[in-house]
């Protein structure tokens, strides 16, 4: 009785050549990392380890792994306090402002980030923070707050505020009634909010671009120079380092999400 | 000793003043690293040693930047109907096969969306430069004699950036998918509709806000796109993001990148005001 008709046919193909599209260039650059080649041949000749070693043993690749790995945790220790804060206010303020406020806050995923990028610049410019640590890490802190935002606002979403008032009403102040009691309940959305900072400074490429410089440069800055020079398989390995760095910190954060429902 | 905390006014200055206290830095770091620098840029477009309109009157009537704004706009319609096509499929597909299954889409729909974008344009380099994978794969099989020129063009540029934007268009569509009723697919069956004329008649028209969505957002990203078409468009497709920055690093022409800058904010401003007449911008912005 139920045969499966032409059109649910083609809905399968045509769904499954877009998936592989989706994944095909997410697969391909670990076995190019793996590859003895020196230019790009597919299937590689043989194995070996050789880009990840120079990458290893690169001065220049080590400092900006350093530069990122420093931000992208700056960004994390300071986005998170921030944008917990701000989103326990917007959820629990009956303030009609904190509305205009929390549109404000979502601000930096609206906006074109080639236009943010240029306005930092030309504001760091003025005050002598480009090219220095402490700028791109504001700058990031900056970038990474909507996700902590979101992701907490979510989390307070499932959360009874007159939990908090009865632990208020038992003597304690809002401080420890907020760590006794609201913080533990959405303690999975706050970690989660945070490793999306911390992937989201991973990443970012465009605002580094304009206002790093020097011995401060992220990894994504000099692999964007590489890439438009030359095509260099140490690239290769660095991605496939990248992308399985980000897979394991999505999966912490959404195994997170899950367990808070 | 009450339960409920004492309403009176002075409480709830109290309770107002904590609250914006804890917002406050939040709000103060996105006032001083977007909102001033925007409106620096704002500023600066018209103000240089007095006002002056000659930066706008530039951007309006001088060839390359028409073509670059141009060009951009044609892009960002090409790619958000091609990721339209592409992800109407998936999503229905998703909506429509057995909770497990519909988890393994979505899946393999956001693992590309948490690649870094570098990564991805580099993926594609490998796969559709000269020496690339696909090349070499056609030759191999007799197909080709000569490469094809698949990257470094606009061609590359419209492939790679489809490919990061489309989870963007394939969760909003997805999302809005799962809130039609089965019944009425059923009930229209019952009435005696043919399955194509359910899903045209009933359907369709009822994914429509999703699909809205998911446009807006591709055709937003698109429209200020940067590293994809720098890396992957070989210099030739120049999009109004690359006008912007070859303005400040090769020109120094900070007046004219600032202008650039707010037409093309102010472009993307626009379009998502007209959108919220339709739709709730939340959902455009993925928050249901």
């Amino acid at each position: 009785m139920t045969r499966i008709s032409p059109t649910r046919i083609a809905l399968y193909v045509i769904s499954a050549l877009v998936l592989v599209y989706l994944i095909l260039p997410v697969l391909i650059i670990a076995p190019i990392s793996f590859s003895s080649a020196r230019f790009l041949t597919f299937p590689p000749p043989s194995l070996s380890l050789r880009w990840y070693q120079q990458y290893f043993a690169n001065p220049a690749w080590m400092q900006a792994t350093r530069v990122t790995l420093t931000v992208a945790f700056l960004t994390v220790v300071i986005a998170t306090p921030c944008g917990v804060a701000a989103a326990y206010a917007i959820s629990q303020s009956k303030l009609r402002i904190m509305r205009v406020i929390h549109m404000a806050l979502l601000l930096p995923l609206v906006v074109p980030i080639i236009i943010t990028a240029v306005g930092i610049f030309f504001v760091f410019a003025k005050v002598g923070l480009v090219a220095t640590l402490p700028g791109l890490v504001l700058a990031n802190v900056m970038l990474g707050l909507p996700y902590v935002v979101i992701s907490v606002l979510a989390g307070m979403q499932s959360f009874d505020p007159a939990q908090e008032m009865v632990a208020r009403s038992l003597g304690m102040n809002r401080l420890r009634s907020f760590f006794a009691v609201t913080l533990p309940q959405i303690k999975s959305s706050v970690v989660a909010g945070g490793i999306f900072a911390f992937i989201s400074a991973m990443d970012e490429t465009i605002v580094a671009l304009f206002i790093s410089g020097g011995q401060y440069q992220p990894l994504t800055k000099r692999m964007f120079t590489a890439l438009r020079d030359e095509i260099d398989p140490t690239i290769a390995a660095i991605s496939t380092l990248m992308t399985a760095a980000s897979f394991i910190l999505v999966l912490l954060a959404s195994a997170r999400q899950k367990k808070a429902g | 000793m009450t339960l409920v905390p004492d309403p009176s006014q002075k409480h709830q200055r109290r309770e107002h003043g904590l609250m914006l206290a804890l917002v406050s830095p939040a709000l103060l770091v996105i006032l001083l690293l977007i909102v001033l620098p925007v409106g620096w840029l704002a500023w600066q477009s018209i103000y240089h040693d007095g006002f002056t309109l000659e930066n706008y009157r530039r951007v309006f009537t001088e060839d390359i930047y028409w073509r670059s704004f141009a060009l951009t706009f044609e892009i960002s319609l090409g790619v958000t109907v091609i990721a339209l096509l592409l992800g109407y499929p998936v999503a229905y597909l998703a909506n429509s096969v057995p909770k497990g299954w519909s988890i393994l889409i979505l899946s393999l729909v956001v693992l590309p969306f948490w690649t870094s974008v570098l990564v991805r344009a580099y993926a594609w380099l490998a796969l559709l430069q000269r020496t690339g994978v696909i090349n070499q794969f056609l030759r191999y099989l007799d197909v080709i004699s000569e490469p094809l020129a698949l990257v470094h063009n606009t061609f590359g540029t419209v492939v790679a950036t489809v490919h990061i934007l489309l989870p963007f268009m394939v969760l909003p569509l997805y999302a809005t998918m799962q809130k039609i009723p089965g019944d009425l697919m059923q009930a229209g069956a019952s009435l005696g509709a043919s399955p194509s004329l359910t899903f045209m008649r009933v359907f369709l028209p009822l994914s429509l806000p999703g699909v809205l969505a998911g446009c807006t957002m591709v055709f937003v990203l698109c429209l200020g796109f940067y590293i994809t078409p720098e890396l992957l468009g070989g210099g030739r497709t120049v999009m109004v993001s690359m006008l912007v920055s070859r303005n400040v690093e090769l020109y120094n022409q900070f007046g004219a990148a600032s202008a650039v800058a707010v037409v093309l904010l102010l472009s993307v401003l626009a379009i998502f005001f007209v959108v919220s007449r339709f739709i709730s911008l939340d959902r455009v912005l993925g928050q249901k």
